[in-house]
C-alpha cells in the first residue's frame, strides 16, 4: 500500500535515508582518525582574526558512544517499522492496526461502564447523573451539528426538546430513529390539491388548524381539499407518527412558518433525511443518547 | 579603543602533553574522572546554605497540605494547578509565561552582577553533584583515598564501599524521583499506592527516568553535563562584561609562583604569593586551573577561593590571591569599595528596573485577578431560529471556569441590542475548580433589529462575589 506512483520514489528515499547514515559513520570514522597537531599551548594552530586561535577540546567518548547508538538505533527503527520508501518492515507494523488495535482496548475497557446502564429500564438510564454525562458528550460530538447544542434543532432539524415527534418520542421508538435514521418525504402536491388557488386556500386552512392569522373564507375553501392531505396527515392534520407525517395543528413549525412557507412546501415537497448512526455509535451508546435525548421533554420531577 | 581579551584557555590534557607535538592528538579522547578534594570556607558554607535551602523546598513542598489538598500540586490529568490559594487553569498560562521571563531576567542580571552564581551555588546539577559527592566522601573517603581505592584491584572491601555507595546514591536518586512525581500526583496518594506496589505505570516510569537522570548526571556525568550538554553555560559569557565579577587569581600578585618553606616575605625570594601547591586545582569540581584564567568550564563556584585562602592563612599572607574580582578591578589595582560602586552601572540598573516592573504586574495580576473565566462559543448547528412568540433566537456555549473551590453560582445576563434577553436559564451553578460548558439562547423581538451580524455581550457576573466578567459575542439576524 504504497502512495508512490513508481519504484523510483521509493527506491530514493530508501537510498537516500542509508546513504546519509552511512555518511554519518564515515564521518565519524574519518575523524576519530584525525589527529591534529598539539602545540604546547593545546591549540590545534588554526588562527582567525589576527588573534584568536583554536582550542583542542576533544569531544569525550561517551558523546561518541551517543553518536554510535543513535546510528544502531536509526537503522533498527528502519529494519523494523516501515520507514525506508515502501518497505514494510519486520514487524508489519501499521498505524491503521495500532489504531484499530487502541479501539478495540478502549472499547474494552469503557464496556463495563456501558455494562451498568444495559439492563435498566431507559427512563432509569436518563436519571443517572454519570450516564447523563456520557450522554451529553455523545450528543455534543454527533447529534449538536443538527439539532444544536441546546437540542433545540432550527429550520428543517426537529426540536428535540419539545413533546412533538414525527416518529413517537417513547426511548425504544428513539434508539429506532437513532440506529437506522429517518427519511421524511413529502411529495409535491399541488396537482392532487387543484389550481394554485386551492393551494392557497388550503395553506390558509392549514394555518387555521393551529389558530393562526389565517384568512377563514379560504380556510373554509381549503378545508374539502385537506383531504388530499389527509392521508398522511390525518383528518383534521393531526399526523401520523406511523408515518413520520407531523402534526398540522400545533405551534410547532420544522420547515417553515406563514402562508408563503406552507405554499412552497405543498407544492415542491419534501425530502428530509436523518442519517443513521448504526455504524458509528454502538448500541449501548445509542442507548444511552436515546435515555439522554428522551429527558429533555421528560424531565425528572424536581429532583434535589 | 583597546581590543577586549578574554583569555579562553582550555586545560592542557594529559595526552596532548605525553603524545608531544609531532604526534597530535586525537578529536576525541575518554573523559577523565575527577577527584575533587573537599574544601571548607566562606564561600563552602554558601553552597552549603543553598543546597539546604534548595533542597528543603523541593523535598518538603510536597507534603505541605492547603486546607483539604497538597499545598502545591500540578494535576495535569484534570489540567488545574494548585499553588497555594491558587486555582490555575491551562488558560493562565500567562502566569508562567511571565514567572519565566522573570527568572530568565533574574538570571541576566545576577550573571551581569556576579557571572555563573546560578550554576555554582543554585543549578539543581550542582546541588546534586555535591549531595552525591559529599556521600562518596563519607563512605570512600578524601581525594586521595578515592584516587587510591579506584587505583585498587578489586578487593572485598571496595567492593563494599562501592556497592553501599551506590545503593545510598540510588536510594537518594529514587527519593528525588518520587518527590518529583510528588508535584503532579498527590504524594501522600502516590505514597500508600507505593507501599501497596499499586502505583500506576506512568508514574513508576517517571520515578525511574528522573531517579535515573539524578543517579546518572549526579554521580558520573557531573561537570560534563555543563561542559556538553548546558546551552546555558555556553551562552552566559556573553552576558558578561569588565565589570562583571568572576573568580579570578591575581597574576600580578601570585607570580612567579614557587613552593617555597614558610617564613621569609616572597618579595626577598623574587617570588609572588603563589606557592604552586596545586589546591585550587584539586578542589575544583570542574577540574581545571583557575591561574590560567576565565575558562568556559568555570562554574563560578569560588570553592578555589576558599581552598586558597587557607593556604594564605598558612603561609600568614594576605588571603584572596584568588577572588571575586573585575576585569577593570584587576587591571586597574581597583579596590574593594570602587569595584562595589561599578555594580550600579547602566546594564544592571536597567535589568532591576525591567524586573521590578514584571515582578509588581505579576503580583498585581495575581491580586486583580478575576476568580472564574468565561469562554463564548457560538452554536455551530444554527445561525438563528424563529420561535414561539416571533422572537428571534440565537444559542451559545458558554464555558464557565471556576477558578476558586467552593461551588459558585453565575448569573447569566446579556446586553448591547435593544431587547436582547436571555431566554435560558438565567442563573447556572459550577462545583468547586470545575468548567461547566452550559448553552446559553438569546432571544430578539422579531423586525426590530436589521438583519446582519451584531455584536453582544455576555455578562456573567458571580452571585454573592460580585466579580464579573464581560464576553463578546456575535448575534445574527437573518434575511
Amino acid at each position: 500500500m504504497s502512495d508512490f506512483i513508481s519504484h523510483f520514489w521509493s527506491d530514493y528515499v530508501a537510498v537516500l535515508s542509508l546513504l546519509s547514515i552511512a555518511g554519518c559513520v564515515l564521518l565519524l570514522w574519518l575523524t576519530a582518525r584525525k589527529r591534529v597537531a598539539a602545540d604546547a599551548d593545546n591549540t590545534t594552530g588554526h588562527v582567525w582574526d589576527e588573534d584568536l586561535r583554536e582550542a583542542n577540546n576533544p569531544l569525550p567518548l561517551w558523546w561518541v558512544g551517543l553518536f554510535v547508538l543513535t546510528i544502531a538505533f536509526g537503522l533498527a527503527y528502519l529494519a523494523i517499522f516501515p520507514g525506508l520508501g515502501s518497505f514494510k518492515g519486520q514487524s508489519d507494523w501499521t498505524s491503521r492496526a495500532e489504531y484499530d488495535t487502541e479501539v478495540a482496548r478502549a472499547t474494552r475497557e469503557l464496556a463495563p461502564v456501558y455494562d451498568r446502564y444495559a439492563t435498566l429500564p431507559a427512563e432509569e438510564v436518563a436519571r443517572d447523573p454519570q450516564a447523563r454525562a456520557i450522554g451529553e458528550r455523545l450528543f455534543m460530538n454527533n447529534c449538536a451539528q443538527c439539532h444544536g447544542s441546546d437540542a433545540r434543532g432550527s429550520k428543517g432539524f426537529p426540536n428535540l426538546t419539545d413533546k412533538d415527534w414525527l416518529h413517537g418520542g417513547a426511548p425504544d421508538k428513539i434508539v429506532e430513529t437513532i440506529t437506522k435514521g429517518r427519511v421524511g418525504t413529502m411529495p409535491p402536491m399541488a396537482a392532487a390539491v387543484g389550481t394554485p388557488d386551492d393551494v392557497k386556500n388550503v395553506a390558509n386552512y392549514v394555518l387555521s388548524l393551529s389558530g393562526e392569522p389565517h384568512d377563514s373564507l379560504r380556510a373554509g375553501l381549503g378545508k374539502p381539499k385537506f383531504t388530499a392531505c389527509a392521508a398522511c396527515h390525518g383528518i383534521g392534520g393531526v399526523g401520523n407518527e406511523a408515518l413520520g407525517a407531523p402534526r398540522l395543528n400545533d405551534k410547532i413549525w420544522l420547515h417553515g412558518y406563514g402562508e408563503a412557507a406552507i405554499v412552497q412546501m405543498i407544492n415542491e415537497g419534501k425530502h428530509n433525511v436523518m442519517p443513521a448512526q448504526e455504524g458509528r455509535l454502538t448500541e449501548a451508546q445509542i442507548k444511552l443518547l436515546a435515555s439522554y435525548v428522551w429527558a429533555f421533554s421528560n424531565p425528572p420531577a424536581a429532583t434535589p | 579603543m583597546s581590543r577586549k581579551i578574554i583569555p579562553i584557555v582550555a586545560v592542557a590534557s594529559e595526552a596532548g602533553e605525553s603524545g608531544g607535538p609531532g604526534e597530535g592528538v586525537g578529536l576525541y579522547e575518554a573523559s577523565k574522572k575527577i577527584y575533587p578534594r573537599s574544601v571548607h570556607g566562606m564561600f563552602a558554607r554558601w553552597r552549603w546554605a543553598v543546597v539546604f535551602l534548595t533542597q528543603l523546598v523541593f523535598y518538603g513542598l510536597p507534603w505541605v497540605q492547603w486546607g483539604e489538598r497538597q499545598m502545591v500540586l500540578f494535576d495535569l490529568a484534570a489540567r488545574r494547578f494548585y499553588v497555594f490559594g491558587l486555582v490555575l487553569y491551562p488558560q493562565d498560562l500567562i502566569y508562567l509565561s511571565g514567572l519565566l521571563v522573570i527568572s530568565a531576567l533574574s538570571l541576566f542580571l545576577f550573571t551581569a552582577v556576579a557571572g555563573r552564581l546560578w550554576c555554582g551555588y543554585a543549578c539543581p546539577q550542582t546541588v546534586y553533584t555535591e549531595i552525591f559527592m559529599w556521600v562518596e566522601h563519607r563512605i570512600e573517603g578524601n581525594r586521595t583515598a578515592r584516587m587510591r581505592l579506584d587505583a585498587e584491584p578489586m578487593s572485598l572491601e571496595k567492593l563494599v564501599k562501592k556497592w553501599f555507595k551506590h545503593i545510598v546514591w540510588i536510594g537518594i536518586a529514587m527519593w528525588t524521583g518520587f518527590t518529583f512525581v510528588g508535584y503532579f500526583t498527590p504524594i501522600r496518594e502516590l505514597g500508600m499506592a507505593f507501599l501497596q506496589t499499586q502505583m500506576g505505570s506512568w508514574e513508576v516510569f517517571w520515578v525511574f527516568f528522573y531517579g535515573f537522570a539524578t543517579y546518572g548526571n549526579a554521580g558520573f556525568m557531573r561537570e560534563q553535563v555543563c561542559k556538553y550538554m548546558c546551552p546555558y553555560a555556553r551562552f552566559q559569557s556573553a552576558m558578561f562584561d569588565r565589570d562583571t565579577l568572576i573568580v579570578t587569581y591575581d597574576p600580578q600578585r601570585g607570580e612567579p609562583r614557587a613552593p617555597r618553606r614558610k617564613g621569609p616575605d616572597p618579595r626577598t625570594l623574587a617570588l609572588g604569593d603563589c606557592i604552586d601547591c596545586g589546591l585550587c586545582v584539586q578542589v575544583c569540581p570542574t577540574g581545571i586551573d583557575i591561574r590560567q584564567g576565565l575558562q568556559y568550564e568555570c562554574i563560578g563556584c569560588g570553592l578555589c577561593v576558599d581552598a586558597c585562602d587557607t593556604v594564605m592563612q598558612k603561609m600568614a599572607y594576605p588571603p584572596r590571591l584568588i577572588r571575586y574580582d573585575t576585569q577593570n578591578g584587576m587591571e586597574g589595582r581597583w579596590t574593594r569599595p570602587q569595584l562595589l560602586r561599578r555594580v550600579l552601572r547602566a546594564r544592571v540598573l536597567a535589568y532591576t528596573a525591567i524586573l521590578a516592573v514584571l515582578v509588581s504586574g505579576l503580583l498585581a495580576s495575581l491580586v486583580a485577578r478575576t476568580p472564574f473565566k468565561v469562554d463564548v462559543v457560538r452554536d455551530r448547528a444554527s445561525l438563528a431560529r424563529i420561535v414561539e412568540g416571533g422572537r428571534l433566537e440565537n444559542v451559545y456555549r458558554l464555558q464557565i471556569m471556576n477558578a476558586t473551590e467552593q461551588q459558585r453560582r453565575y448569573a447569566i445576563s446579556a446586553r448591547g441590542l435593544d431587547g436582547v434577553a436571555v431566554a435560558s436559564e438565567p442563573a447556572v451553578t459550577v462545583d468547586a475548580a470545575q468548567s461547566r460548558w452550559v448553552a446559553v439562547r438569546l432571544q430578539l423581538p422579531y423586525g426590530v433589529t436589521p438583519s446582519g451580524s451584531h455584536t453582544v455581550y455576555f455578562d456573567v457576573r458571580e452571585e454573592g462575589g460580585g466579580a464579573q466578567v464581560s464576553e463578546k459575542a456575535v448575534f445574527l439576524v437573518p434575511r
